[in-house]
C-alpha cells in the first residue's frame, strides 16, 4: 500500500461512520431518548421539590389508609371502613361494569341500525339515518345530563312509583325489579347454562365439519339455542323448580330487596350507548357497502337466500373493514365513561377525585387513573387485534 | 354546566401545572403587588358566602377577598374570582391558580398539613346539619337509616356523614354530585331524602334555591364542628399574615364600633389609642405587615367591619342570626387577636 492510500484510510472511517445509516439512526435515537429522559427527570425533580416546599404529602402510602367516605353503588364489597385502595378498586369495577354493558348494547344496536340504513325499506332507512344524525351531533356530556334530568325530574317520586308490572317499580330512585330468591338450585342452573353453551359450540364445530364432508346443512343455530335453554331448564326441574321471588318492597325511605338500576347508572348507560351506537352503525354501514355489489349478485345467481347472503357472503368480508374502527369506538365508550363524574355515578374518575381531595395527593391520583385507563385501552386493543387477525381473509 | 364540564379536566390539568409552574412560596405578596389584583377562589354558588348575581360577586367569603385587596392594593375591586367546586379547590390553590382560597372551607389537621395549606383564621363557625322535606315525617337525624343522602364530594361533610351513620349503626345511600347547584337541584327533585352540608349551606339552599322554603325543615342535630376560613399556600407566611390580620381587623373594628359609615369620623376624632393604631393615625402596623398604613381604614371604608358583612350577607339573605358567630363580648366565638 502507498502512503497516500493509507492516509485516505485514516480519514475515511470517521466520514464513513458519519454517513453510515445505522450509526446515524442510533445516534439520533440516543439523542432523542436522552432528551426525553432529561426532560422527564427535570419535571419529576421539579415536582418533588415543589411538593416538598409546599409540604404536600407524597407517595402511595395513602392507599392503605381508611377511606371513610361512602360510595353509593359497588360491584365488590365496600364500606367507609375500607381503605383508599379498595375505594379506587370500586371505581375501576364500576367503570368496567358500565363500559362492558355499554359496549355489548352499542354493538347490538349499532349493527341493527347500520343494517337498517342500507335496507331497501324506506321507513327503516329513514329511522336509522334520523337516529344517527340526531344522537351523533349532540355532545355526549349534554346527553348524559339530559337523561339524568329526565330520570330525576320526569319520573315520579318514590312514594308514587310507577309499577307497570306487579313487583317492578320505576321512580326517580331508579328501577327496581324482582329477582329469584336465594336457592342452591340457581348456582347449578348457572353451571347448566355454561354446559349448554359449550355443547352448542361443539355442535357447531361438528355441523360445519359435516357440511364440508357431505354438503348436508344442519340447523346448528336453532338446535344450539335449544341446548342452551334446555340444559339449565332441566337442572332447574331436577332441583324441584324453585319459584320463590325476592320482590322489592318499600321499607322506610327506600325499596328493599330485588335488583336495582340506579338513576346515575341508567343515565350513564343510556347516554353512552345511544351515542356510541351511532358511530358503530356508521362503521357497520360502511363495512357492508365496502363489499362490492357483484358479490351479492353472484350469490343471488347461485340461489342463496338473502339472509344467507348477508351472513355467509357480505358480513364475513365486511368484518375485516369493520373491526379496526370498531375497536376505536369501544375505546371511546370506555374513555367517555369518565364523564360519569358529572352525574354522580361513582366511576374511577369520580372516586379518584374524591380521594385526591381528601388526601391532597393529586399527582398520585392522576397517575393511578391514567395508568388504569391506559391498561383498559391496551387490553381492549389487544383483544380486538387478535380478533381482527382471526377474521381477516386468508390469502391463498 | 360549563363549570361541570371542565371539572374533571381541571383537576387533571391543575395537578399537571404543579409539575411545571413551580410555585414559589412566599412570593405571593410580590406577585399580587405586581399584577395589581388578587385571584380569589370562591364557591361556585352559595348564597350568603359567594354568589354571582347580576355579574357581581357577593357574600361573606367574597367580602374577605375584597378586604384583602383593599388592605394590599387600596382597592376592594382589585379582585378576580375563580369559582371552584369542592373537588377543585385545593389543587387550584396548590398549583397557584388562585392566591387565596376563601370558599367556606373547613380547617382540619390533614388540610393544614398534608395538603400543604395554611389557614389564616376562621370567618364563620359552622356545623353540619341535615335538611329534609317536611312531609317525610322525620324529626331527628337518628330516624334516617336507609335514606338516600345528597352530598358534595371531597368535603368534610362527606366524611362526617359516613362517620355519623357508622357510629349510629345506620345505613345510607350517598348520592354524590360535584356542583353545589346541581346537588341541591337533585335534592329538590326528590332524588334524595336528605341534603347534608354545613348548617349555613342548608339555610342558603332552603331560603334561596327552594321553590317553597316552608316545605323543608332542618333537623336539630348538628353532627360536627366546621370552622370555615380562608387558606393560603404553605410557606407563604408574609401573605398569610396579611390575610389573618385583615380578618382580625374586621372583627376588631366591630368591637371598637367602627363601621363603614363612621370610619372617617373615627379616624379624625377618636381619642382611643387602639382605634388610632388600627386606622393608621398612629403609624406602625402597616409597616409591620409590609403594606400601606391605611390598610385597615381601606378595609372598613370599602368593605365594612365583620358585623356589617355578616348582616348584609348572612342575616338578611339567609335569615341566620349571629349565634356562635357573635363577638366574644356578646358571648360568641369571634375573638380577634389584639391588633397592635
Amino acid at each position: 500500500m502507498s502512503p497516500k492510500h493509507s492516509k485516505s484510510n485514516d480519514v475515511n472511517p470517521i466520514l464513513t461512520l458519519l454517513y453510515d445509516k445505522t450509526f446515524r439512526s442510533v445516534v439520533y435515537q440516543i439523542l432523542v431518548f436522552g432528551g426525553v429522559f432529561l426532560l422527564g427527570w427535570y419535571l419529576v425533580g421539579n415536582t418533588m421539590a415543589n411538593l416538598e416546599s409546599q409540604n404536600i404529602a407524597t407517595g402511595f402510602g395513602f392507599l392503605e389508609r381508611e377511606a371513610a367516605f361512602g360510595i353509593s353503588e359497588s360491584v365488590i364489597a365496600y364500606s367507609p371502613e375500607s381503605n383508599y385502595g379498595r375505594a379506587l378498586l370500586v371505581g375501576i369495577t364500576n367503570t368496567l361494569k358500565v363500559a362492558s354493558i355499554g359496549i355489548i348494547l352499542a354493538t347490538i344496536l349499532g349493527t341493527l341500525i347500520g343494517i337498517a340504513t342500507v335496507s331497501k325499506n324506506w321507513l327503516l332507512r329513514f329511522i336509522g339515518v334520523t337516529y344517527i344524525e340526531t344522537f351523533r351531533n349532540i355532545p355526549v356530556l349534554l346527553q348524559l345530563i339530559f337523561w339524568y334530568a329526565i330520570i330525576n325530574r320526569g319520573l315520579p317520586n318514590i312514594r308514587s312509583a310507577l309499577s307497570p308490572i306487579e313487583g317492578v317499580y320505576l321512580s326517580n330512585r331508579g328501577l327496581y325489579i324482582p329477582v329469584m330468591a336465594d336457592h342452591p338450585a340457581w348456582t347449578w342452573v348457572g353451571a347448566g347454562f355454561i354446559v349448554g353453551i359449550i355443547g352448542a359450540i361443539i355442535l357447531r364445530k361438528w355441523s360445519l365439519k359435516r357440511l364440508e364432508a357431505t354438503g348436508h346443512i344442519f340447523p346448528h343455530l336453532s338446535v344450539g339455542l335449544g341446548i342452551v335453554v334446555a340444559v339449565p331448564f332441566l337442572v332447574w326441574l331436577v332441583f324441584g323448580a324453585p319459584t320463590e321471588m325476592n320482590v322489592p318492597a318499600i321499607q322506610g325511605f327506600n325499596f328493599q330487596g330485588g335488583a336495582r338500576m340506579s338513576p346515575e347508572f341508567t343515565a350513564l348507560l343510556l347516554g353512552l350507548t345511544l351515542y356510541t351506537t351511532t358511530y358503530i352503525a356508521e362503521v357497520v354501514r360502511s363495512g357492508i357497502q365496502s363489499v362490492p355489489h357483484g358479490q351479492t349478485e353472484a350469490a343471488t345467481s347461485l340461489g342463496l337466500r338473502s339472509t344467507w347472503i348477508m351472513r355467509l357472503i357480505v358480513l364475513p368480508q365486511a368484518l375485516r373493514v369493520i373491526i379496526p374502527p370498531l375497536t376505536n369506538q369501544y375505546l371511546n365508550l370506555t374513555k367517555n365513561s369518565s364523564l360519569a363524574v358529572a352525574i354522580g355515578y361513582p366511576d374511577l374518575v369520580s372516586v379518584s377525585n374524591t380521594t385526591m381531595n381528601q388526601t391532597g395527593q393529586a399527582v398520585e391520583g392522576v397517575a393511578i387513573f391514567m395508568t388504569v385507563y391506559l391498561s383498559i385501552s391496551l387490553l381492549v386493543s389487544f383483544f380486538m387485534n387478535w380478533y381482527n387477525k382471526r377474521m381477516s381473509l386468508v390469502e391463498r | 354546566m360549563l363549570k361541570k364540564l371542565t371539572s374533571t379536566s381541571a383537576v387533571a390539568a391543575l395537578s399537571l401545572s404543579v409539575l411545571a409552574a413551580g410555585v414559589q412560596a412566599g412570593e405571593t405578596v410580590d406577585a399580587v403587588m405586581d399584577k395589581g389584583y388578587i385571584q380569589c377562589g370562591v364557591n361556585t354558588s352559595l348564597a350568603g358566602f359567594s354568589n354571582a348575581t347580576g355579574g357581581e360577586w357577593a357574600g361573606l367569603d367574597v367580602d374577605l377577598c375584597r378586604a384583602v385587596a383593599a388592605a394590599m392594593l387600596g382597592d376592594s375591586e382589585a379582585v378576580r374570582f375563580t369559582a371552584l367546586t369542592a373537588n377543585q379547590r385545593f389543587t387550584a390553590l396548590q398549583s397557584g391558580e388562585v392566591d387565596i382560597l376563601s370558599r367556606n372551607t373547613t380547617w382540619t389537621l390533614t388540610r393544614d398539613t398534608a395538603l400543604g395549606l395554611n389557614f389564616a383564621g376562621v370567618n364563620y363557625y359552622d356545623g353540619q346539619g341535615f335538611m329534609v322535606r317536611k312531609d317525610l315525617g322525620v324529626s331527628s337525624a337518628k330516624e334516617l337509616s336507609g335514606a338516600a343522602i345528597c352530598v358534595e364530594p371531597g368535603t368534610t361533610t362527606e366524611l362526617n356523614l359516613a362517620d355519623y351513620f357508622r357510629a349510629q349503626g345506620m345505613e345510607f345511600e350517598p348520592v354524590v354530585i360535584e356542583n353545589t347547584s346541581e346537588v341541591t337541584a337533585a335534592f329538590f327533585a326528590g332524588r334524595c331524602d336528605v341534603y347534608t352540608t354545613d348548617a349555613s349551606g342548608l339555610a342558603s339552599a332552603r331560603n334561596v334555591s327552594a321553590e317553597n322554603p316552608a316545605d323543608y325543615m332542618i333537623l336539630p342535630e348538628i353532627i360536627s364542628k366546621e370552622p370555615l376560613g380562608p387558606a393560603v399556600r404553605h410557606g407563604d407566611d408574609e401573605f398569610m399574615d396579611i390575610v389573618r390580620w385583615t380578618l382580625n381587623a374586621m372583627i376588631e373594628a366591630e368591637e371598637y364600633g367602627i363601621t363603614s359609615e363612621n370610619v372617617d369620623d373615627m379616624r379624625d376624632n377618636s381619642s382611643n389609642p387602639g382605634v388610632q393604631r388600627l386606622l393608621g393615625t398612629t403609624p406602625g402596623l402597616g409597616e409591620a405587615l409590609g403594606i400601606d398604613e391605611d390598610w385597615a381604614y381601606n378595609i372598613i371604608s370599602q368593605v365594612g367591619n365583620y358585623g356589617e358583612s355578616y348582616e348584609t350577607n348572612v342575616t338578611e339573605l339567609l335569615g341566620l342570626e349571629r349565634g356562635i358567630n357573635a363577638l366574644w363580648t356578646d358571648g360568641g366565638l369571634m375573638y380577634a387577636q389584639p391588633v397592635r
